[in-house]
């Protein structure tokens, strides 16, 4: 479903992503693991078209990103890590504009936006303002509306940072009826590593822009001889804390609107 | 295609029309310059040649609005970018130009309602026009230089992530293009280095065309402003649009 080969990425001779390759299968559910700054978001971004590669290869879905964007774009669902959607608009006004824009029919449109905000939890409250709506009503709206176009693949980018456990709990739920449902692949990142533990089929752990290790929970536990993945977590890739924005290349990178 | 411009440019529409400040404070400045340079000066320009000044000054006023308006309606592109919404449209299967092109449709739509309103101020404290079927070749006027306007300013705003830096940028731009654009006074007896600052000031183009069709009085020929700001909005709009296809995130 995702192919990933020799995939490279510089900023200005910072490398954001030095060489990667995996694949994803159809219907997997894959965790993108790895500290802050490690290359994830990047990664996201260069298979969901946002940025162009500095070289390697790319495929979603059969389709080229670099060549096939539109194809491509038509392939996926993605909830960035960041917030996405319009404050200014109602719940229903975001899906709404979503819809028109992947060309989904009228018809077919208003039947998916009402199956799919009731799916969230957020039919009865359509009509609000999204300013109005807490963090994970908002979180909640951005998944809903990532699927109005019935994606083959999810991408999740930190899809439950910041939110109580109870949404995150309804926000799996969600995915993962998805997955078991229409066969959708899933591709996400977290930092919860209890989470990666107990829904993904295969993990991949990147720092520095490399993939260290990749296989299932199990292979990679016992490759490392721990007992979590966040003790395998912390083996590969350091205690050290990472100074996301000390630099003056982080500074440059933001300034650039180069977000990890 | 017309989908997606049709999305965007309403989406335009209704953040503008929910914004009641946005709406109140961008049509507070105009009005401000109409009735303080209006009544100020007018008693000036009538014992200098017996000159209307209200009636010259209107033009100038409604072509102000649509500068401001329409300049920073690019600011929405930097918000956007802030405030993440410009991800959702750059990840949609859809053509950078055509975003473009709703963005600019929207807020040149804007600028010309909002033109329309200090015009309608305007004849409230006194303006006339030469016929009232002027309104008509003037409405056109007035959308011909907020597509040129806005696209300007959609264009700067695809390259600059700084929303401090926006507006900073933009005032250096309008205001001297506002001030040297005959939209105060007349051009014709200006010295020749400010006359030519003028000349280059697409602006001024604007605002002749603008008087042109409402009051009859002009320093260029019609047909010189309709293809200057017609040549301009193509070159700029196509320049926005690639800038905007190279935007990454």
């Amino acid at each position: 479903m995702i192919k990933v080969m020799n995939l490279t990425k510089n900023f200005n001779g910072f490398t954001a992503v030095d060489d990667i390759s995996f694949n994803v299968g159809e219907g997997e559910i894959f965790a993108f693991l790895g500290p802050n700054g490690a290359g994830k978001s990047t990664t996201i971004k260069m298979l969901t078209t946002l940025l162009k590669p500095s070289s390697g290869k790319l495929m979603v879905n059969g389709f080229n990103p670099l060549t096939q964007q539109d194809d491509a774009r038509r392939s996926f669902g993605i909830v960035f890590q960041d917030q996405s959607i319009d404050e200014e608009l109602t719940a229903y006004e975001n899906m709404e504009f979503h819809g028109v824009l992947y060309g989904v029919e009228k018809e077919t449109r208003t039947e998916r936006i009402k199956q799919l905000m009731e799916m969230v939890g957020l039919w009865s409250r359509r009509d609000d303002y999204v300013k109005y709506y807490s963090g994970g009503m908002k979180r909640r709206l951005e998944i809903a509306r990532g699927l109005i176009h019935h994606p083959r693949i999810l991408f999740l980018d930190e899809p439950t940072l910041g939110l109580d456990p109870q949404t995150r709990n309804n926000i799996w739920e969600h995915i993962l009826e998805l997955n078991a449902d229409d066969g959708m692949t899933i591709f996400f990142t977290t930092h919860y590593m209890a989470e990666a533990e107990e829904v993904a089929d295969r993990v991949a752990i990147i720092d520095h822009g490399q993939i260290i290790t990749s296989g299932t929970v199990e292979e990679i536990r016992s490759s490392t001889s721990t007992s979590s993945l966040e003790d395998a977590f912390l083996q590969l890739t350091g205690r050290s804390i990472r100074e996301e924005n000390a630099t003056s290349m982080d500074r440059m990178r933001l300034r650039r609107g180069v977000r990890r | 295609m017309i989908q997606t411009i049709y999305v965007m440019w309403l989406r335009q529409l209704k953040r503008y029309w929910r914004s009641k400040s946005r709406l109140i404070g961008s049509i507070g400045q105009p009005l401000l310059f109409l009735v303080a340079f209006g009544f100020g000066f007018s008693p000036v320009f009538e014992k200098a040649g017996g000159v209307d000044y209200m009636q010259f000054l209107v033009p100038g006023i409604v072509a102000m609005t649509i500068l401001f308006t329409s300049m920073f309606t690019g600011i929405e592109v930097v918000w956007d970018r802030r405030f993440g919404f410009l991800k959702e449209t750059l990840v949609a299967p859809i053509s950078r130009t055509d975003i473009m092109i709703g963005r600019t449709l929207g807020g040149a739509t804007i600028s010309v309602i909002q033109g329309l309103v200090v015009l309608l101020l305007a004849f409230l404290i006194g303006f006339r026009p030469v016929s009232w079927f002027s309104i008509l070749p003037a409405v056109f006027f007035m959308f011909l230089l907020s597509i040129f306007l806005t696209g300007f300013g959609t264009a700067i705003a695809s390259r600059i992530d700084d929303m401090q830096a926006f507006p900073m940028i933009m005032n250096l731009l309008i205001m001297p293009m506002f001030f040297l654009s005959g939209a105060l006074f007349p051009i014709d007896g200006l010295p020749s280095f400010i006359k030519l600052l003028v000349l280059v000031n697409p602006l001024s183009y604007g605002v002749d065309g603008l008087r042109a069709t409402l009051t009859g009085v002009m320093s260029f020929t019609l047909p010189l402003d309709l293809t200057v700001l017609a040549g301009l909005s193509i070159l700029v709009n196509l320049v926005g649009a690639w800038l905007f296809s190279r935007i990454e995130i």
